[in-house]
Parts: structure tokens; C-alpha cells; sequence
């Protein structure tokens, strides 16, 4: 896999840094995972976590040291990605990507919710040949990462890997520029405002 | 006006972090020979640390007291990984603690992998040179971070150790997002130049 479009380096701070909005940290590790590049830049600022850490004036601890555990202390295996969907979102979507049980959005563009523990909204979008994705401004930051096809927006070219960072001063349109459905993971740190006048039908109707 | 300082403080009768390869070490010793006396040495030093970081994420001193034993006792458990791993321990005891944050004070799923686990193929001890490379890292990283102007330094702080997010850095500092945004990024690319030849 060839990445070009990497997490933004501010995003990569916030995301090691543990202050990344939940939806966002979702998109961030789903990238991470697929990515050398980021992970070789993740073990980097950890340090500087630590060396923020060893910095702190310490306060005194009220209690000793906990009476320590014996027993086995076995390593973890880690989980081999059996497919194209990255580890960090294999549990909340229990299965690949052709299991997934599609709702129905527009023309040619499905979506799929994940359950998500905090602050924001992370789903997978799907559109077909030729669809774009309706118009929308946003609301706080949206991340989008392609796990399958390719897209282009204003900024260029996203193929499986890439991610694409957008916020409030940057509106996009992402288009499905293949022969085949182009699906993503998008986390959005509110819920977006369709502004197209069919896609605002839409989300009354189907309460976005 | 942050409560944050550079230089370590034997406060409340604690002993100062001892020098970077020496935390490796004793972490080396809990790996491989469950040492308990050198555990209590990374106990004493890092435990009222990871406090202090509890409390200024939020945690009332209770709370903090509570997960600073948590996440040391995570190290213990876990320090056999460790030695697969090429970070120092304070990094790792760092994400330990940020992933404890994450799961416990905010309720949310920590997305961070431990390093041990973001680690492609678990290699076996560090060779000699890559110990060293380590601890210069995280002599340079402390640092460069000693060098940021005050503004890009401030923004680090507010994400690492308050855990704030752009948007609520940008609120408290009264500052548009972008500002935010580009400070952090141009404090990162400074620390990422002073490890430039290391990578």
C-alpha cells in the first residue's frame, strides 16, 4: 500500500498526546494501523509525552506500593489483519466489508453507523462509480479514510491508506473517481450540515 | 500559571527521576527477573508522577491515587513485553498511563496502541547501540521541548498533559483554531528536526 496523504501533524500530536475527539482518534488509529510512516512518527512523539511526564512535579502517593502479582506474564499476541479492514475497527464492525449491512442514503451512496463511546460520529460510507458524497460544510473537524477504491476532492487523489483532513474553512466534495464502490471510514467531530436542499430532506427525514 | 517544570523535584520527600538509562535498566530487571526491588524504584519514581499527570487530566486525588497504582501495576504485569520493545520506559510508561486515562476518566475506548503492541514483529533484546540511541532520544526530545517558544510550548503542554483537544485549546486560550493548529504543528517539526539523524 502506497500512502501519500498523511494525518496532519497537528493531529498527529493530539492523537499521541491521547486529546484527539473520539471519532477522530478512531479514524486516526484505523490510519495508523495501515500506516508505517505515522507509526514510526507515533513511537516518536510518545517521547515527547514522557519527557512531559518525567517532568511533572510529582505528588506524593497517599498509599504504598501495591502487593504485586505473581503468575504467568505472557505477551500478547498481536491480532494479524486478516483482511482489508484495519485492526482498530475489526471489533466494532464484527466482520469485513462485505457484511455490512448498508442503509440506503442517495443515489448511489450508502452509509453504516458504528457504535462509538464518546464525543462525535464515525461511519462507513459507500458510493458507487462516478457518486460523490453530498455536499457538506462542517461542523468541527471530519477526518476520511479510503479502505476501499479511491476518491479525489479538491485536494487531489486518496487511495486505500489515505486520509483526508477537513474542517470548517475547507469544504470538500469528495468523488469516487474508479470503476468500482469506493468505501471509507469517516469520523466528524459533530454531525455534518448537509447543505444540499435534497440531502437537508434527507436528514430530517432519516434524522441524521 | 501551569504548574509545570522542567527540572525534577524530590517533592514530598521522593526521590528524583534517576537519568534515562537508568529507568531502562530497572525496567529491564522487572522484564526479565520479575526484580521487585527494582520495580519499587520505578514505583516510587513514576507512581506520583503519573499522580500528578491524573490530576492535572481532571481526576480529584482520589481518582488519581487510584489509577497512578492501576497503571503501575499494568507496567509490572506487562513488563515482559517491554524488552520486544525499542521505546524508553518512560515512553512506555507514558502511553500506559494515557491509554488508562482514556479508558477510566473519559469513558472512552483508548484508540492508541501500546507501543509493544505497534511493534511489526516482535524482535528479542535491544542490541546495545539502539539502547543508546534511545536514551539520546529522549535527551534530545526533553531538549528541544525546553526550547519551544512559550506559545508552541504551551499548546504541547495543554494536549499531553491536560488532554485537550484543538478545539477546547483554542477556547481556553481564546485563540482561533488555526493558531492552535499551527502551533502545534510547528513545535512538532522542531522536536522532529532534533531527531533528525536518529530515525
Amino acid at each position: 500500500m502506497t500512502i501519500t496523504h498523511h494525518l496532519d501533524d497537528a493531529t498527529l500530536m493530539s492523537f499521541s498526546a491521547g486529546a484527539l475527539p473520539a471519532a477522530l482518534a478512531a479514524v486516526a488509529a484505523a490510519h495508523v494501523d495501515v500506516c508505517t510512516r505515522c507509526r514510526r512518527e507515533m513511537a516518536a512523539l510518545e517521547q515527547v509525552g514522557a519527557a512531559l511526564l518525567s517532568g511533572l512535579s510529582p505528588v506524593a502517593l497517599a498509599s504504598g506500593q501495591p502487593p504485586l502479582p505473581s503468575g504467568p506474564r505472557q505477551p500478547r499476541e498481536r491480532a494479524v489483519r486478516a483482511s482489508e479492514v484495519p485492526r482498530p475497527l475489526a471489533g466494532l464492525l464484527g466482520g469485513d466489508l462485505e457484511g455490512v449491512p448498508w442503509r440506503w442514503i442517495g443515489p448511489g451512496v450508502w452509509d453504516h453507523r458504528l457504535p462509538l463511546v464518546g464525543a462525535g460520529k464515525l461511519r462507513l460510507i459507500k458510493a458507487g462509480p462516478g457518486r460523490s458524497l453530498p455536499e457538506h460544510g462542517h461542523v468541527g473537524a471530519e477526518m476520511t479514510l479510503v479502505l476501499r477504491g479511491s476518491f479525489r476532492d479538491e485536494a487531489g487523489r486518496y487511495l486505500r491508506g489515505d486520509v483526508a483532513e477537513a474542517d470548517e474553512s475547507m469544504p470538500h466534495q469528495p468523488v469516487n473517481d474508479a470503476e468500482g464502490d469506493c468505501i471509507c471510514l469517516v469520523g466528524s467531530e459533530q454531525p455534518e450540515q448537509f447543505s444540499g436542499l435534497l440531502a437537508r430532506q434527507w436528514q430530517r427525514l432519516r434524522r441524521f | 500559571m501551569l504548574g509545570f517544570s522542567f527540572t525534577t523535584r524530590a517533592g514530598g520527600g521522593r526521590r528524583p527521576a534517576r537519568a534515562i538509562g537508568g529507568m531502562a535498566d530497572l525496567l529491564r530487571r522487572v522484564a526479565e527477573q520479575a526484580d521487585p526491588e527494582a520495580f519499587r524504584e520505578l514505583f516510587e519514581t513514576y507512581g506520583p508522577r503519573v499522580k500528578a499527570y491524573m490530576m492535572r487530566q481532571g481526576a480529584d486525588a482520589a481518582t488519581a491515587e487510584d489509577l497512578a497504582q492501576e497503571t503501575l501495576l499494568a507496567v509490572w504485569r506487562r513488563a515482559s513485553l517491554y524488552v520486544a520493545d525499542k521505546g524508553s520506559a518512560a515512553t512506555w510508561i507514558f502511553a500506559i498511563a494515557r491509554n488508562m486515562r482514556i479508558d477510566r476518566l473519559r469513558r472512552e475506548m483508548p484508540w492508541q496502541e501500546l507501543p509493544e503492541e505497534r511493534a511489526e514483529q516482535p524482535s528479542s533484546e535491544a542490541a546495545p547501540d539502539e539502547a543508546l540511541s534511545d536514551k539520546e532520544r529522549q535527551l534530545r526530545v526533553r531538549a528541544a521541548l525546553a526550547e519551544l517558544p512559550p506559545d508552541q510550548h504551551e499548546v504541547v503542554v495543554l494536549a499531553y498533559i491536560e488532554g485537550l483537544s484543538h478545539g477546547e485549546i483554542a477556547q481556553r486560550l481564546g485563540l482561533p483554531l488555526g493558531t492552535v493548529k499551527s502551533r502545534m504543528r510547528m513545535a512538532y517539526q522542531k522536536i522532529r528536526a532534533a531527531l533528525e539523524d536518529l530515525q
